[in-house]
């Protein structure tokens, strides 16, 4: 370790202002942070010292998607060779979802990466962390068989038109990771919806439709049991699958308290709640708890509704905040055949609103403290 | 001399003041609407403005919007009726946003700023530079939409074959009004971001 720090130092020279390597500093700079701690500290004032700071929380976050990620890879290769027929043994269905998930992770970052470094030497910033995480999702929720291009350009128009716009992570008021895919979605929406693209061999061989996709088309027929959908043997995003997976993960995030519980609570209950009134009314015949299971529903409540800084701050705005996605997110699904998969576009819709909810939560607090103090001032 | 070349960009309608969004939005999917269209409020904006400046000492004050609006309203469906009936499907494309060009903002303010108090040329000369800094931001907006949107400019196929075979496909987002949007936003940062008096 202290050979690393020694080089570091060494190199770190030529960085300085001045020095012929200037415009690379910020890279340097996010290396550096990135293997060691940084060598300045505060030199006066007290504050608040803790491990936690941005960069761990965005480990943790990681670590967490490290199931769904690591599930839907072997998930990826499972469905490739079912359709193909061919018993490929668990490691080879791994090792194929691997190759096909390591194109994605690469040129995300590269793309998303590159801008980030470019706008922060611009700035004279230091390259942020918050796009280690939105590059790490951007993979896991988009169609395994998405032409590489199309990545790179989503992922550059969300850094660019959803973050650095409004003036980089912890400024933006869109998570980074679903404007991508809304992108694609509405921009080259041949390749993300429609029946057959969720499985990598398309062309030949039979193709799968997601359960989301069986249902807006009335086969019900053909629908997987709940079983497999919860434990995720389903075709789709790589990420969404496997409904234990995620669940590991949210364990993970609530435990470090990373995410917050309410949130995801109240976008489950809020989904539950809409799913059964639709089914009861006769509408759908998908039930409360089986939409909970379908798609990207609880990718997104996990991991996507409660991202800090697009989330609502108030504590009971958070209720109603997640209370909304989930209505929202199955009114979607439901009404709308023409989006089956409503949670993206509720998501990113209630970051639109989630400042305002903030708002009104905080106003009508400073009410209801008013009318207690006017109260209280009658009595004495 | 300056003053009028101010709104080609120092003072642009579009990306400096916010004027004539609306209409940019809507008729820039393709260039020849926009082309189009930034030729009619050329048009209807330098006569206009010629027309209001000929006639603005005997205006009463108190009447001039009525005034105002008159005139613009009827050269708008002159421009119309010209366009109807000389390029019937661009017409039809842009349907009723030439109707429109009588509340476009940018035509009654460079009436009330300039043409109320300045003699017919110099009115003349304004309401052609407004309707080119109008017009060169349409046709911009107009030429990426197109260009990356259809892979056509002026309906003419430029993105070669070869391409789509080699897995290129069409940003379907480029065609809706949303990425107008965006497109305006982007060339109103880059503006600012060169300009140093905006801070």
């Amino acid at each position: 370790m202290s050979t690393l720090s020694k080089w570091s130092e060494k190199i770190g020279r030529s960085f300085e202002k001045g020095r012929p390597l200037h415009c690379l500093h910020s890279l340097f700079d996010a290396v550096d942070t990135f293997l060691l701690t940084p060598s300045e500290v505060t030199k006066e004032g007290s504050h608040i010292r803790d491990a936690v700071d941005m960069k761990r929380i965005m480990i943790t976050v990681m670590i967490a998607l490290m199931p769904a990620l690591l599930f839907g890879m072997w998930n990826l290769g499972y469905q490739h060779f079912l359709s193909t027929g061919v018993d490929a043994g668990f490691w080879g269905c791994f090792w194929y979802g691997f190759l096909k998930w390591l194109p994605l992770v690469i040129v995300t970052y590269i793309s998303g990466l590159s801008i980030e470094v470019a706008f922060a030497q611009w700035r004279g910033h230091q390259v942020e962390e918050g796009f280690f995480v939105t590059g790490f999702i951007i993979p896991l929720i988009m169609p395994p068989d998405v032409p590489l291009w199309i990545v790179a350009v989503a992922t550059a128009f969300s850094v660019v038109f959803a973050k650095e716009v409004f003036g980089g992570t912890g400024y933006n008021f869109l998570n980074p990771a679903l404007v991508a895919r809304a992108f694609v979605f509405f921009a080259y929406p041949s390749v993300i919806s429609g029946d057959s693209v969720w499985i990598a061999e398309s062309a030949d061989a039979v193709s799968g439709a997601t359960p989301l996709a069986l249902v807006m088309n009335g086969n019900m027929a053909q629908m997987p049991s709940f079983l497999d959908m919860f434990v995720g043997t389903i075709p789709g995003c790589i990420g969404e699958t496997s409904k234990i997976a995620i669940l590991l993960g949210a364990a993970v995030l609530l435990f470090t308290q990373v995410a917050s519980w309410r949130i995801m609570l109240s976008v489950l209950v809020g989904g539950f709640v809409t799913g059964s009134l639709f089914h009861t009314a006769g509408v759908c015949p998908v039930n409360g708890w089986q939409h909970l299971l379908m798609g990207g529903f609880l990718f997104g409540a996990v991991f996507m509704a409660t991202d800090p800084v697009t989330a609502t701050h108030t504590q009971s705005g958070k209720f109603i905040y997640g209370l909304l996605i989930g209505i929202l997110a199955i009114v979607i699904r439901v009404i709308n055949k023409g989006y089956p998969e409503g949670m993206m576009l509720a998501i990113l819709l209630m970051n639109i609103f989630a400042p305002l909810i903030d708002y009104c939560v905080v106003k009508v607090k400073v009410k209801k403290r008013k009318l207690n103090i006017s109260k209280h001032r009658i009595k004495l | 001399m300056k003053q009028y070349l101010g709104p080609l960009r120092k003072d642009n309608p579009v990306l400096v003041q916010t004027l004539g969004v609306c209409s940019a939005l809507a008729v820039t999917a393709q260039l020849k609407p926009a082309v189009v269209m930034a030729l009619s409020v050329m048009v209807v904006c330098s006569v206009a403005n010629f027309i209001i400046s000929l006639i603005r000492n005997t205006i009463p004050p108190r009447i001039r919007i009525i005034v105002q609006l008159l005139v613009v309203s009827t050269l708008v469906i002159m421009v119309d009726q010209i366009l109807q009936a000389y390029v019937y499907e661009v017409s039809k494309m842009l349907s009723v946003f030439v109707g429109l060009i009588i509340t476009n903002c940018i035509i009654m303010g460079r009436l009330e700023a300039f043409a109320l108090s300045h003699s017919p040329f110099p009115s003349f000369v304004d309401g052609l530079m407004n309707g080119i800094g109008y017009g060169l931001v349409l046709v911009v907006v107009a030429f990426f939409r197109e260009l990356l949107g259809s892979g056509t400019l002026w309906n003419y196929p430029v993105v070669p074959q070869s391409w789509y075979a080699a897995g290129y496909l069409n940003n379907g987002l480029m065609i809706l009004p949303p990425m107008a949007l965006i497109l305006v936003g982007g060339l109103i940062w880059i503006l600012n971001s060169k300009k140093s008096s905006v801070k």
